[in-house]
């Protein structure tokens, strides 16, 4: 039955309904980054607001209530609604063409991932114009602050927590079938690019503890609406309950967010040092060990919660293991940079700042990690440094160094390579003027989630917030620079970098908007 | 007496930014002493606990340096020495397996000798036993409670609030209303006594959300979750001012509920310790006298600034739809007996907590005549703190 | 909507991927998704702030509705795509796929569950009943004590206490004992299941629509008597989701499980209908796969409930 049906060598359809009735990969990739870039500038603001408080001691702007709004807020936005769907948009884009498909697996299940949230954040944004406010527990929502205590919002936050949930989970196990059924013939497991591999075994954590955040928020409603008692000792639950069924999640979370970065940063490193990745299998055996051991590190969040001391000392060690792999990445990162030939382009700067960061926070992570020094440092801003070096030159610039990377291959045309460069520059010294200071603060005692703090505090907070500012607004050149590459600019060639490998770049830019309608050969 | 405050205020509240930026940036190359010194870095604390965690800190600290040297070195060097703009050719090779185990096995050593003095110092944390004197310490939004388990019954039970006025932090209409004070933020009015020498054990609960006590200098950061007792304990040898934070988020006040202790000889303490039973003897004496309108309006005001005020405002406008008003409120205006229900046994679910066992009777008594003859009411009774007797005995 | 063809020919070669074409209801979907969570949300808020509005209830049946009927007509298309032989040997290899992890992503939500009732059980209740490492919680609860299942709650005003609780009662009572009844029920559905997946597939389609419907009769009557079970707990024994923590884990457990034998028992029913209809060929039958797959999944999960919230 050879019915070849003129309107399938069609591209787009054109209009809103286009994005919204889409089946194709690079159009669902697009609307993620969109979504996401949105929320990073939502969640931004909510950040600016806590920073504008803090520039000074005393009450300057808002109620403390608020404050707490604004932090819980800037947590889940960022962590839900910016970085999350942002590596989800990037594998839309790049998995189907790296391995050679021609979209994902499910593509009309690919689109309901995406749509539903929307819906989910409009519902959890709408929450700061009900009464009694949204929510204002933080992003961990502890209980009981966020059951017996919490502000009626948190009923909507639950369901939005829900359908998000439901959206995460649709969306990787698309991508765990899109890799293990859609590989181009010759294209074996060991062959798969990096950025492929690490999202597979995110799509892995993604399925295993999305649902059980969608246990524990279950939980919360019930003991909200329905009288149970799971977090409250006077029934016989307890409130440490809820914060390890929240970390077996939280923890799994906090790699989701840097897996695929890892993923990201093992393509454009080789590239620019026109240099094989060194060690491509232990990169794959790493990626999956620190997958195996985020499942049984959680409660290293919870070690001033009077946890049993064998309980303490087994999450230590086992948190202090995961340096290893992740070790192992880092010097397999810098091997492949040994003795390469290195340029300097936009994607490069920010994946070099990525490792350099990241280390830097992986090392406060390992502080974290011990104990007795964690009852020092905990829920101090020293926490906020280590999260912040990790999530934003971290997750962030790993997603800005993708979005440089494979710009020219989605538009068709370069980016102007000089703004880059400016946006990166603005970005690196902003982005440490802005966090590096919390280490001090922390370490000298300043508690998070606080508006107003004791005088000592005062200079270093106000240099963050002057950070804060700077690196927010260098992040509005970014969107133009992206706008600017969409509208025109020098056309790009197939290949664009000179380095680059992988199927990808056999396309020609921009990539057409089906691509591999008949799967190539990988030898 | 010596205040001993490892966190130096600065005078006043901007000046010293540019020594202490610099010191920000020496942090890499100063000694620990100075980095104590410019508050960028952890105290050292005065137990014997709090310094063993500082050393670790160190340790821990100076090796990631080191790692980090070596790693960032290497990163440097081949940034500089392997441009393509130099004209560097790439080499070829993709794979080392004995460079590959070399960096595994070496982090994985260097692991384990953080890990054993990690272990030893929080093994010893955790041993609470043979204490000399035990303290409940129990979080409320937003003060703590501390009750000292006394044997002999006569035990001495206190609240201490944040004693900075509001006018020092609400700066809202842009200019500064008052000028912040040295310990601003980190005032009570009155401080948790200990004595110097002794092991004191805390055992800490909440009465409604979760809370973590905290002060840095004893390196004890323990959570006070409801409905369930947490063990810590501090052994200081130095008499002396120390303060802290409640460092886990508890609602709207998280921040401005500081911890103060005091650590005094062990005569000064008995002395302070048997000054505090007779009070607490002269409090429930008063349980059964009668008070003029001004005595009841003078203290109502000063238990309402401290208790009440967060909530329902200074104005008695509350903050609605979380905090009523209690300006014109049903209950506030109506029979008095409501009234005192509300403020002995709290509200269940709601934020409103049972004062009756947080407050005394002449301060529950104080509070309601005020709150009916204040704040824009003007009912015109007076509740003596028999009335309190009275209700709570049924 | 167009109907999706399948694109055999691109570029002048044959190519064996099948994309579908632009579709509504993945947005539709959502919107429906959308407006039930909102319209649930304010309908639980309305009822603690006791006030009630027929603005939040619509809202919620709408979304429902329109949920639902999408979800028919996607698997309707889907069905009907199926028939007319679009989807390759490929995409059924990643309908397959599908179906696993999400049944994973189910055993991740009931594990959630188990692990509270683990870490209550040997955790939470002996500390407050002054045992292990936190006992001293107990100066807190004095005269609590923690056997479980919890009859006695640390605080009986905020959460009643149950009279009696659904443990094992004995060899005695066995015949009276409905969780009891309720394994054998579904332990015999899935093997009746098996057999109508036997029939299938060697093409025996009486036999097919035989032990499916027995299958499908099966988890009703499960349904039916755990209903029995719950209504017996609320009257007889007190026991109520208000009654502490036993309460709490025993009904979100079963309650969670009845919910996906419900689910369960529905896309078995509509397997029924469609083995009526002949849609099932002995060597393609994806959906009645995947369906029996899920039963079987909550089968298990149900023998996992009968040990560790009867039994032990
Ligand atoms: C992308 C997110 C991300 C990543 C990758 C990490 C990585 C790590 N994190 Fe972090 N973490 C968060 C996000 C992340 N974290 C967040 C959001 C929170 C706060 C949540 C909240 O409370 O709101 C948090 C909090 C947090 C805590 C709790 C602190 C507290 O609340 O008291 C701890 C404690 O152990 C911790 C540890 C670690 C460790 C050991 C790593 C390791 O993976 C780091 C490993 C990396 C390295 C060590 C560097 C490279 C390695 C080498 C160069 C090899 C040689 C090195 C040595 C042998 C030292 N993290
Ligand atoms: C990936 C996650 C992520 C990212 C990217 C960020 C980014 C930032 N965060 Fe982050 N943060 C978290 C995750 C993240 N954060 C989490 C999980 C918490 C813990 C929450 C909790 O305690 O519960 C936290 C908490 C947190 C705190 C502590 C709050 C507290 O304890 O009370 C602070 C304070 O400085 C802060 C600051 C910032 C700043 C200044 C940025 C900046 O990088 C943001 C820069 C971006 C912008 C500023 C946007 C630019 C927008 C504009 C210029 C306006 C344009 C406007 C329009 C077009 C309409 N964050
Ligand atoms: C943590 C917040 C908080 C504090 C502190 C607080 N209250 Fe309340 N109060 C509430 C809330 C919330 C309610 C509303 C309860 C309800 O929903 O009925 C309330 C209600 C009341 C009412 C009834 C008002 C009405 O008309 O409904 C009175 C009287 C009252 N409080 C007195 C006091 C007194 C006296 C104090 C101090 C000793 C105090 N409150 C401290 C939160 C607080
Ligand atoms: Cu109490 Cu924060
Ligand atoms: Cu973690």
């Amino acid at each position: 039955m050879a019915t070849g049906h003129a309107e399938h060598h069609h591209g787009p359809a054109t209009g809103f309904t286009r994005w919204l009735y889409t089946t194709n990969h690079k159009d669902i990739g697009s609307m993620y980054l969109w979504f996401s870039f949105a929320m990073f500038l939502l969640g931004g603001v909510f950040a600016l607001v806590i920073r504008a408080e803090l520039f000074q001691p005393g009450l300057q702007f808002v109620d403390p209530n608020f404050f707490n709004q604004m932090t819980t807020m800037h947590g889940l936005v960022m962590v839900f609604g910016a970085v999350m769907p942002a590596f989800v948009g990037l594998a839309n884009w790049m998995i189907p063409m790296m391995i050679g498909a021609p979209d994902m697996a499910l593509p009309r299940m690919n689109n309901w991932s995406f749509w539903i949230l929307p819906f989910a954040f409009t519902m959890l944004a709408s929450t700061l114009f009900m009464e009694g406010g949204a929510p204002n527990f933080g992003w961990t929502f502890y209980a009981p602050l966020s059951t017996t205590y919490a502000p009626a919002s948190v009923t909507f936050f639950i369901f939005a927590v829900h359908i998000m949930g439901a959206s995460s989970i649709m969306g990787s196990i698309n991508i765990i079938a899109t890799i293990q059924n859609l590989r181009a013939p010759g294209m074996t497991y060991m062959k798969m690019p990096l950025f492929v591999w690490t999202w597979l075994i995110t799509a892995y954590l993604l399925i295993a503890v999305m649902p059980v955040l969608a246990g524990v928020v279950t939980m919360m409603l019930f003991d909200i609406h329905f009288g149970t008692s799971f977090f409250s000792a006077a029934g016989g639950g307890d409130p440490v309950l809820f914060q390890h069924v929240f970390w077996f999640f939280g923890h799994p979370e906090v790699y989701i967010m840097i897996l695929p970065a890892f993923g990201v940063v093992s393509e454009i490193i080789p590239t620019f040092s026109r240099k094989k990745l060194f060690g491509y299998d232990s990169m794959v055996y790493a990626t999956s060990s620190i997958a195996f051991l985020s499942f049984i590190v959680w409660a290293h969040h919870m070690f001033t919660t009077g946890m049993p001391l064998a309980g303490e000392l087994f999450f230590m060690y086992a948190t202090m293991l995961i340096a290893v792999p992740t070790g192992v990445k880092v010097f397999n990162w810098i091997t492949t940079m040994f003795r390469g030939s290195i340029s300097f382009e936009t994607p490069m700067l920010f994946a070099i700042a990525f490792v350099v960061l990241f280390t830097c926070g992986g090392f406060t992570g390992l502080m974290l990690a011990i104990a007795p020094a964690d009852f020092q440092y905990h829920d101090t801003y020293f926490v906020v440094a280590h999260f912040h070096y990790v999530l934003v030159p971290g997750a962030v610039f790993s997603i800005m160094a993708a979005a440089y990377y494979w710009l020219p291959k989605w538009t068709g045309n370069m980016y102007d390579e000089t703004l880059g460069k400016v946006h990166f520059w603005l970005s690196f010294v902003g982005i440490n003027v802005l966090f590096f200071p919390q280490h001090f603060l922390g370490l000298s005692g300043m508690p998070r989630r606080i508006p107003d703090y004791a005088l000592q505090f005062a200079d270093f907070n106000m240099i963050s917030s002057v950070g804060a500012f700077l690196f927010g607004f260098s992040q509005l050149l970014f969107m133009f620079i992206v706008l600017k590459t969409v509208m025109g600019g020098k056309k790009a060639t197939a290949q664009v970098w000179e380095g680059a490998e992988g199927l990808e770049w056999t396309l020609p830019s921009p990539a057409p908007y089906h691509t591999f309608s008949t799967p190539p050969t990988v030898k | 007496m010596l205040p001993s405050l490892s966190i130096k205020p600065t005078p006043a509240v901007h000046s010293g930014r540019l020594r202490t930026l610099a010191a920000g940036f020496a942090l890499m190359f100063a000694s620990p002493a100075l980095l104590a010194e410019w508050g960028i870095n952890m105290t050292e604390g005065v137990t014997a606990l709090s310094a063993e965690t500082f050393s670790l800190h160190m340790l821990i600290f100076w090796i990631c340096v080191a790692i980090g040297v070596l790693v960032y070195g290497v990163l440097i060097y081949s940034m500089i020495a392997y441009r393509k703009s130099k004209g560097a050719v790439p080499a070829t090779f993709n794979h080392n397996t004995t460079a590959e185990i070399i960096w595994t096995v070496i982090p994985f050593l260097i692991l384990i000798g953080m890990a054993v003095p990690s272990t030893r110092v929080l093994t010893q944390i955790y041993d609470s036993s043979d204490s000399d004197l035990d303290i409940m310490v129990t979080g409320y939004q937003w003060r703590w409670q501390y009750r000292y388990l006394a044997d002999d019954g006569a035990e001495v039970t206190f609240f201490s609030n944040l004693a900075t006025p509001p006018e020092q932090y609400e700066n809202y209409e842009g200019s500064l209303a008052a000028e912040k004070g040295e310990n601003y933020l980190l005032e009570v009015d009155e401080p948790l006594v200990i004595p110097a020498g002794k092991k004191v054990r805390f055992l800490l609960t909440s009465a409604d959300v979760i809370h973590s006590w905290w002060v840095p200098d004893f390196s004890v950061k323990k959570d006070a979750i409801p409905g369930f007792v947490n063990e810590s304990w501090v052994r200081v040898e130095q008499p002396g001012l120390y303060r802290g934070q409640c460092t886990e988020l508890c609602g709207r006040l998280h921040g401005f509920m500081p911890i103060v202790v005091e650590v005094k000889e062990q005569a000064d303490f008995d002395a302070w310790y048997a000054e505090r039973q007779a009070a607490a003897q002269r409090i429930s004496d008063a349980a059964t006298q009668t008070f003029t309108m001004e005595q009841l309006m003078a203290q109502g005001q000063t238990v309402y600034n401290t208790y009440c005020m967060a909530c329902h405002q200074a104005n008695g406008q509350g903050l609605p739809p979380a905090f009523p008003a209690l300006t014109g409120s049903a209950i506030a205006t109506g029979p008095a007996a409501d009234h005192i229900n509300i403020v002995l046994n709290g509200k269940q679910g709601t934020a409103m907590a049972a004062f009756g066992t947080q407050l005394s009777a002449v301060d529950i008594a104080s509070v309601i005549t005020f709150e009916r003859n204040a704040l824009g009411n003007s009912v015109g009774d007076m509740v003596q703190p028999v009335d309190i007797v009275q209700a709570q005995a049924q | 909507m167009a109907t999706p063809t399948k694109p055999s020919n691109v570029n002048g070669v044959d190519q064996p991927y099948y994309v579908p074409d632009q579709s509504k209801f993945p947005a539709l979907a959502s919107l429906g998704m959308g407006l039930m969570v909102f319209g649930l949300g304010s309908m639980l808020n309305d009822m603690k702030a006791d006030v009630s509005s027929t603005v939040s209830s619509m809202m919620a049946v709408l979304g429902f509705a329109v949920l639902g009927t999408v979800l028919f007509n996607w698997f309707a298309t889907q069905i009907r795509e199926n028939h007319e032989g679009l989807p390759g040997p490929q995409l059924k290899r990643s309908y397959v796929l599908g179906m696993y992890w999400f049944i994973f992503s189910e055993v991740m939500f009931f594990a959630a569950f188990f692990g509270s009732l683990y870490y209550v059980r040997n955790f939470s209740v002996p500390w407050l009943a002054g045992e292990g490492d936190k006992g001293v919680s107990n100066m807190l609860w004095e005269g609590f004590q923690g056997s479980w299942p919890v009859i006695s709650n640390p605080n009986p005003t905020l959460f009643t206490n149950p009279n009696e609780s659904m443990a094992w009662r004995g060899f005695g009572e066995a015949l009276h004992y409905l969780p009891l009844w309720n394994t054998i029920l579904l332990l015999s559905s899935s093997v009746t299941v098996h057999i109508a997946h036997t029939a299938l597939k060697s093409g025996n389609r009486k036999q097919l629509i035989g032990w499916l419907g027995a299958t499908v009769l099966l988890g009703i009557v499960f349904l039916f008597l755990q209903v029995e079970e719950y209504a017996e707990a609320y009257s007889e024994l007190g026991l109520t989701l208000n009654s502490g923590i036993y309460g709490s884990t025993f009904f979100l457990l079963t309650g969670f499980h009845g919910f996906h034998v419900t689910l369960g028992a529905f896309m078995l029913g509509v397997m029924w209908f469609r083995a009526l209809r002949g849609h099932f060929k002995p060597e393609d039958h994806f959906g009645f796969e995947a369906a029996s797959w899920y039963w079987h999944f909550v089968d298990v999960v149900w023998v996992g409930l009968f040990c560790f919230v009867y039994l032990l």
